[in-house]
């Protein structure tokens, strides 16, 4: 029975990724989680200075799922290619790591940065909105996401994936003008923006007003949307938007995603990532599907 | 195992868990709810620990769906929990021959009786409470008298009460108490609202003597992963390089110089 899929060239022993920023670099979920058995680990936002991020409170519980507005608190690109990176290289999964920046030049100089190091593959975050410059602003205009895809695929020595944002009208045309600037994948969906009231005390729950949902409550929303991409582009697709089982992985490889990340679901379970790959496995076994790659997609 | 109220809103959730043996004070657990639209778990504070039993006793107040749920546990259900989670109160910072003064306000109450019979040193404990519905006296006023010879002069000065409307001891907060009776630590610990905490840090600061406080926040992983229950630091922190520490595993117990509450 064959697991692996293949993104740009990049293999992976199996579609289950984690979803950046659900997973820190991968250190913090190391106590419950062979690394060793899930597709790649996808790292929260690297920038190429610290974050300090947004005041709290940061997180808000909402009905089948969270919002957050962490606002991409990282350590920067020093501390990640000196801790996190060696860190995760023990380990045979593959590396995938999100970048994040208010400008073009700050994308680019995290790109370049990570030219020379064994990263798999980058992932490009224009779709946080938590973070006031820069970032979703890239990621909701068609032109502006063509103008950035471009720009770091020129300076990337990595197959590079384009994260898109679902707070758009109409999110084939980020996908199609991700693909035609020259993007390796695109990942979706990202957060939807969201608010909550605290109608005893009358104010936002969250500091920064607003956050990004996520968890079980988005899925539909993202299943839809990466069917539509599917139909739209070529290159492939990495789904996420609410996977907490097998089942939840299946309906997105079904729609055409060729492989998945698991997020929000990791703070509710820490070995979600686990047990949706062992779940995919049960999947194929049960229906004798030799090949996962007979799945993807398969719904048309 | 059983579950009994308190006081209104408060509730005494004993449960069996080998996690009993490497408790220690002021350390949380994470408990799930079963309501799977309430997807995150609840951290609660360790308010007892016994190691014979293999069992955590943790008094918490309803908050919301998750916690409401949890009130309604009975003896012979069961309920998911990650942990032991953050690092709890150092103890052996209150060398013996010092002074401890331990302050809990309000739902911060519980986790100061853990650490009060894990204490050694000679110990004064206030608790503060909104009114007289001071849930967990008797259990306080024994742990503050255990190691005292049996006479009530000595035990007069090893627990007291601060209510905001005054209804049982000093009138106001856990400092007003600490003003009133006199109270001279060598070393402060505390856990309640964060403008109990600000005042703690303050008056720490004015005598000079090291404080822990342990701090709140929502959270969302509980393992350092998700960053949603950061406090700020005075100095970058080690971790995430910037003014931020993780609440849940860098504290919750913070040193009060080190944080800028």
């Amino acid at each position: 029975m064959n697991t692996k899929v293949s993104i740009a060239g990049v293999e992976f022993k199996n579609p289950v990724m984690t979803a950046s920023g659900t997973f820190g670099s991968g250190m913090e979920y190391g106590e419950f989680v062979d690394l060793n058995r899930l597709g790649a680990v996808v790292t929260k936002g690297v920038a190429n200075v610290p974050w300090p991020g947004n005041p709290t409170p940061r997180i808000a519980e909402v009905y089948g799922g969270m919002l957050n507005a962490i606002g991409l608190q990282n350590p920067g690109i020093d501390v990640f290619i000196e801790r996190d990176l060696p860190f995760l290289k023990q380990y045979d999964t593959r590396v995938i790591v999100n970048v994040c920046g208010k400008t073009m030049e700050e994308y680019l100089e995290v790109v370049e940065r990570l030219a020379d190091t064994d990263v798999d593959m980058l992932e490009i975050n224009v779709s946080c909105p938590n973070v006031k410059e820069g970032a979703i602003a890239f990621g909701q205009k068609a032109e502006a996401l063509f103008a950035i895809t471009s720009r770091v695929k020129r300076a990337a020595r990595q197959p590079v994936i384009m994260k898109l944002s679902p707070n758009v009208t109409d999110i084939t045309e980020m996908a199609r003008a991700a693909e035609a600037a020259g993007a390796d994948a695109i990942s979706l969906i990202n957060t939807l923006t969201g608010m909550k009231i605290d109608v005893e005390r009358r104010q936002f729950v969250l500091a920064n007003r607003t956050g990004g949902l996520s968890g079980p409550a988005i899925r539909p929303v993202a299943v839809r949307m990466v069917w539509q991409c599917a139909n739209a582009v070529a290159i492939p697709i990495i789904g996420m938007g609410g996977i907490a089982t097998a089942e939840d992985a299946l309906e997105f490889l079904m729609a055409g995603a060729t492989a998945v990340a698991v997020g929000a679901m990791n703070f509710v379970n820490p070995y979600a990532t686990i047990e949706v790959a062992e779940g995919i496995e049960a999947y194929l076994r049960r229906h004798g599907i030799e090949d996962i790659r007979e799945i993807i997609g398969c719904v048309k | 195992m059983r579950q009994t109220s308190l006081a209104e809103g408060i509730y005494d959730l004993w449960i069996r868990t080998d996690l009993a043996a490497e408790a220690r004070c002021g350390q949380f657990v994470a408990v799930y709810p079963k309501d799977k639209s309430t997807l995150l778990p609840r951290p609660i504070s360790i308010c007892e620990t016994d190691r014979q039993e293999g069992a955590l006793r943790l008094v918490y107040r309803v908050a919301g769906k998750g916690t409401a749920e949890f009130s309604r546990l009975k003896a012979g259900d069961s309920v998911q929990i990650l942990g032991v989670l953050g690092n709890g109160f150092p103890v052996e910072k209150a060398k013996p021959g010092m002074n401890a003064v331990l302050l809990g306000g309000g739902i911060g109450v519980p986790p100061i009786l853990e650490l009060a019979k894990s204490l050694s040193c000679r110990k004064q404990i206030v608790a503060g409470y909104r009114d007289g519905n001071c849930f967990l006296r008797e259990d306080l006023q024994r742990a503050a008298c255990a190691d005292l010879p049996g006479t009530e002069a000595a035990k007069g000065s090893a627990f007291w009460i601060a209510t905001e409307d005054g209804s049982v001891g000093t009138r106001g907060n856990v400092m007003g108490a600490v003003a009133q009776n006199d109270l001279r630590p060598d070393i402060l610990y505390a856990c309640g609202p964060l403008p109990m905490l600000r005042a703690v840090k303050r008056y720490a600061e004015e005598k000079g003597i090291p404080a822990y406080l342990s701090l709140e926040e929502r959270m969302a992983c509980g393992v350092g992963a998700c960053l949603g229950c950061v406090c700020r630091t005075v100095a970058v922190d080690a971790h995430s390089h910037v003014h931020h520490a993780r609440i849940c595993t860098d504290g919750p117990v913070f040193e009060a110089r080190e944080v800028d509450i």
